[in-house]
This record gives C-alpha cells, sequence and structure tokens, in this order.
C-alpha cells in the first residue's frame, strides 16, 4: 500500500471520529488524565509505591457509591475517599504504607463498603460498572474543565516537591539525615496519588487506573533512565495509549478500557524486551552534558 | 575545640540501651576506627551525630553545639542503603538528586552542580560507572558511587557508615586510600565504621570499640586488647598479634569472621 492511501485512510478515520462530539470530549479527557496518570505514575513505580495506588482507586469506589447514596456526584466521593486514604497512608509512615498485606486489607474492606453502598442505592447500580471500569464515551464539557483543574492542581503540588521527593525516593537514609521530612513528603506525594487516582478513574474506572498510571511508566523507565526524559515518555506513553484505545474502541465497538488495558500491558511488555536489544550501546553512551 | 563530644550521653534504639553513659571526645583530622559487634551501636552512634537519635541522657555536642539535621559539613554514607531493584536511574544522576535534594520545587543542577560530581567521581575512579544505570551495577559499584556522593561539598566531618561491605579487596585499598588522602589532604575527620580491623591499622589514629553499651575510645595498643574486649564482648577475648596482623579470638575463633555477610542483622530493623 502506498504512503498517499494510507494517509488518506487515516485522514478519513479522524474526520469520521469526530464528527462525533462525545469523540472530541472522550479525546480531550482522556489527554488531559493519560498525561497527569503518567507522571505522576512515574513516582508511583520510581517509589515503588504502585500496590499503594491500587488501593487509593480501590477506597475510592466505596467513596463514589457512597456518594451516591446521599445525592452527590460520584467524582467527589472519590476524590474524598482517596484523598482521605492517601493522607491516613502517609501518615502512618512509609513503613505501613508500604506493606502489602495491611494495604490489601484495607482494599478488600473499601470494595466492601462500595458493595454496601450500592446494595442500599439500587438505583446507582447500573453505573457501578462504569465506576468500575470506565466511561470515557459519557464525559460532557463539565467534566472536562474539572478534570483539567484536578490535573492542574495535581501537577503544581507535584512540581512543589518533586525535588525532596527524587530525593527521599532514591535515597531515604540519607535524605533523613540532610533534613528532609519524609513523613510530611509521603503524606504530599498520596494525596497527589489520591487526585490522579480519581482523575484517572473517570476514564478507565477504578479497577483499571493501573493501565494509564503504571503500565506507562514502567515502560518509560525501562527505556530510558534521565529523569526528564522519563517523564516525557511515561506522559507520551500514556497519552498514546489512551487515544489509540479509544480510537480502536471506536471502530471494533470492544470496550475503550479493555483497548487501553490492552495497549498498556503490550507497550509494557515491548519495553521489557527491549534492553537486551539496547544493552550494548547502553554501556558506551556519552557522558550527559 | 574537639568535633565531636559525648559527655555521659546515653542513646536508646526502639527502647533497648545501645550506649550508657558513654563519654569520649574526638579531635580535628582524626580517622577514628568505628569497630564492634553487630548491634553494639555503630549506626545509631552516627545518628546520634546526625541529629536524628537525641540521647536520652546526657549531650552529644558536634562542632561545640548540638547535633542538627542537614548539618552540610557532614558527609554520610548510610549502612542502609535501600535501592529499589527496577530502579534504571543512572549512577549519575543519583548523585545529583542529593545535592541540596532538601530545597523545594523541580529539580534543576547547574554548572557548579556538574563540576562537583565529576571532581568527585574523579577521586574514587567511578566516573565510567556513573553513566550507567544504578540497577546495572553491583553492590560494590553502587558503593564507591555512594562514597564519592559522601564527598561532595567539602565536608569536615565524614560518617562512613560500613564503606567497604560488598566491596572486592582491591576496591576496598581504594576506597581506604582515597578516605585516608581526603582526611590527612583537607583535615576532614572520619568515622569509618567496619567489620575488620586489620585493614585499617596502617591508616586510623585511634579506634572506637564499641559494645555491651560501652564505648572505649584510644589508641589501637590501648583498646585492643583481652581485658577492654573482654569487657564489650561480655565474653572471654584472646587477642594474637602475628605478622603486623591483630587477631580477636573468641574461645578460638575470630569473632569477626565473615561477619561482613551478615551486615542487614543491624542498622535500622533491630529484631
Amino acid at each position: 500500500m502506498g504512503r498517499t492511501s494510507t494517509t488518506t485512510i487515516t485522514a478519513i478515520i479522524i474526520i469520521d471520529m469526530f464528527a462525533y462530539e462525545f469523540m472530541t470530549n472522550a479525546f480531550a479527557a482522556a489527554g488531559i488524565v493519560a498525561a497527569v496518570s503518567g507522571v505522576v505514575g512515574y513516582f508511583l513505580v520510581m517509589r515503588g509505591q504502585t500496590f499503594a495506588g491500587h488501593a487509593l482507586s480501590h477506597i475510592g469506589f466505596a467513596g463514589a457509591t457512597g456518594a451516591g447514596l446521599i445525592g452527590l456526584a460520584p467524582l467527589w466521593g472519590l476524590v474524598g475517599f482517596t484523598l482521605a486514604g492517601g493522607v491516613a497512608m502517609g501518615l502512618l509512615s512509609e513503613r505501613i504504607s508500604n506493606r502489602d498485606v495491611a494495604i490489601g486489607v484495607v482494599l478488600a474492606l473499601a470494595l466492601g463498603f462500595g458493595l454496601l453502598f450500592l446494595h442500599y442505592h439500587t438505583a446507582f447500580a447500573t453505573q457501578a460498572t462504569a465506576l468500575l471500569f470506565g466511561n470515557v464515551l459519557a464525559v460532557d464539557r463539565g467534566m472536562i474543565a474539572t478534570l483539567a483543574a484536578l490535573g492542574f492542581i495535581t501537577l503544581a503540588a507535584l512540581a512543589a516537591i518533586m525535588r525532596p521527593l527524587i530525593f527521599a525516593s532514591l535515597q531515604p537514609e540519607l535524605a533523613e539525615a540532610k533534613g528532609v521530612p519524609l513523613r510530611f513528603l509521603s503524606t504530599v506525594f498520596l494525596a497527589i496519588v489520591a487526585l490522579a487516582v480519581s482523575a484517572c478513574a473517570q476514564i478507565v474506572g477504578v479497577l483499571l487506573v493501573f493501565t494509564l498510571m503504571v503500565g506507562p511508566p514502567a515502560a518509560a523507565q525501562r527505556l530510558t533512565t534521565g529523569l526528564w526524559s522519563g517523564l516525557a515518555l511515561a506522559a507520551g506513553l500514556a497519552l498514546a495509549e489512551a487515544w489509540l484505545g479509544i480510537t480502536i474502541a471506536f471502530y471494533s465497538d470492544w470496550p475503550v478500557s479493555f483497548c487501553i488495558a490492552l495497549l498498556s500491558a503490550f507497550g509494557y511488555f515491548a519495553a521489557l524486551a527491549a534492553p537486551r536489544v539496547r544493552a550494548a550501546p547502553a554501556a558506551s553512551r556519552s557522558p550527559p552534558q | 575545640m574537639s568535633v565531636i563530644e559525648f559527655e555521659r550521653a546515653t542513646l536508646r534504639m526502639a527502647g533497648r540501651v545501645v550506649l550508657a553513659a558513654a563519654s569520649f571526645a574526638i579531635e580535628p583530622g582524626e580517622f577514628i576506627g568505628v569497630l564492634g559487634p553487630n548491634g553494639a551501636g555503630k549506626t545509631t552512634l552516627m545518628r546520634a551525630i546526625l541529629g536524628l537519635c537525641p540521647p536520652s541522657a546526657g549531650a552529644v555536642r558536634v562542632f561545640g553545639a548540638s547535633p542538627r539535621r542537614g548539618d552540610p559539613a557532614i558527609g554520610y554514607l548510610p549502612q542502609v542503603r535501600t535501592v529499589l531493584p527496577d530502579l534504571r536511574v543512572r549512577g549519575r544522576d543519583f548523585i545529583a538528586s542529593s545535592l541540596d535534594g532538601e530545597r523545594w520545587g523541580l529539580p534543576s543542577h547547574g554548572a557548579g552542580d556538574a563540576r562537583a560530581i565529576d571532581a568527585t567521581l574523579d577521586l574514587v575512579g567511578a566516573r565510567d560507572l556513573a553513566r550507567r544505570a544504578l540497577s546495572d551495577l553491583s553492590g560494590g559499584e553502587r558503593q564507591r558511587l555512594l562514597l564519592a556522593q559522601a564527598l561532595i561539598g567539602q565536608p569536615k566531618l565524614l560518617l562512613l557508615d560500613e564503606p567497604l561491605i560488598s566491596l572486592d579487596a582491591r576496591h576496598q585499598e581504594v576506597a581506604i586510600d582515597v578516605v585516608r588522602r581526603v582526611c590527612r589532604e583537607r583535615g576532614v575527620t572520619v568515622l569509618f565504621s567496619a567489620h575488620e580491623l586489620n585493614q585499617l591499622i596502617g591508616t586510623l589514629d585511634r579506634v572506637l570499640y564499641l559494645g555491651n553499651g560501652q564505648a572505649v575510645l584510644g589508641n589501637v595498643d590501648e583498646v585492643i586488647t583481652a581485658p577492654v574486649l573482654s569487657r564489650l564482648y561480655g565474653a572471654d577475648i584472646d587477642v594474637v598479634r602475628a605478622g603486623g596482623h591483630i587477631f580477636v579470638l573468641s574461645r578460638g575463633r575470630e569473632v569477626e569472621h565473615g561477619a561482613h555477610q551478615h551486615d542487614h542483622d543491624h542498622g535500622h530493623h533491630h529484631h
């Protein structure tokens, strides 16, 4: 197939998709959320706290269904519960928030509460699937504005603590000796993760936040060793996987979140396989100046 | 003025008394070998000097004042060195993270920082290592990067907690030599904890031997004796000198033999 015909087909596909407002909305919302998820997730992977991030999303499920019970928008229940959960984990010192068993127990309890709230609010049950697995095609303009605001707050807070956060993540013992407030940093960081999780759950659902928050950053860390290149690649991969996922879903009629999950897993495993190929040149790379 | 002064200082770690009413003073430019059995409090002692573990009784003074966290005059190589297994951060970026790492905002490093990092990497011969990802380095290679990092910023006091662990014999010599040069040429005071006394004998000025809640500071000949060590170990200890080496024996076995292999037995996680 010639280059021209490929380009023409691509152009037709794009024009076709963007003829629908729900598709432009989906692209805008997914774009904002993917970039934020990739950047925040990069630090989540760096700190080895991905499971804590996963738990926060489940706590958010209880919050979202609870909010439905008292007539609030699910997003605010998500934000409230994940924030409270993140701050609590941070305050309970690093050692506890990194403990898989304790986190697993809280995670299961949160899902249980989510179920209880659904049980008492049966009209809300139809929305349960959207909460669990996301529903990016139902995003409206108001939600895009909210996600943009959430994303801005998240990235601004992350920028404010980034320098000591990296130091404390890489060398906690030395950072403590140099006067970095470890617990405060950990708490603020988990609050940032909570906001990112809340935004991410709007796109791919609470069960699949890993697809944007862990898959792309983990792949990026396999492919590059620099901080800024890693952050850019994590955000870029998340963006590409989200947009491509929506595109595939549009033409295949598969669920969007499935397509994103598939691309995320593919991206990660492809990156895992990549270093073996480039191991030799990596050793003789010139120094960064 | 002494660089470090302990005045009847009692240190506790998780409620347990590690050092009971210990008094000693370390003078500027001294190279002090910190020795003692696992769990004797070598790490706790350094944390007290860093202001991370205030004495429950008595006083600790560093540069004539109470220790304060984040003193830029102190270079520190921690014993517990968390390295996340999947972390593909370049050695150089790892070191850079510690430069003004306590400041808020975005990380940014200027030409001055780059020069400081190059200079310290050259000192320990680790410039090539720093180009590789941390996860691709061996324990000993990481160790050399950390030693380089501890030397950045011209500290006046170096606290090196088991810097020889996981280094092979040649790099142990290199590490000791680098620290000795820094100590002599810049007049830096060094606390160097280790399991093996013999490698340090030609280098150290005095020994700070910890054990049984006590601390004894003095020359090798004063401290490494059967009566003193028997008191510190709470067991019958023999000291045998042969061919310029000193062997510390308990019931015919060397007490610290093979102790490096169990370096995780003490430090942060006391069981």
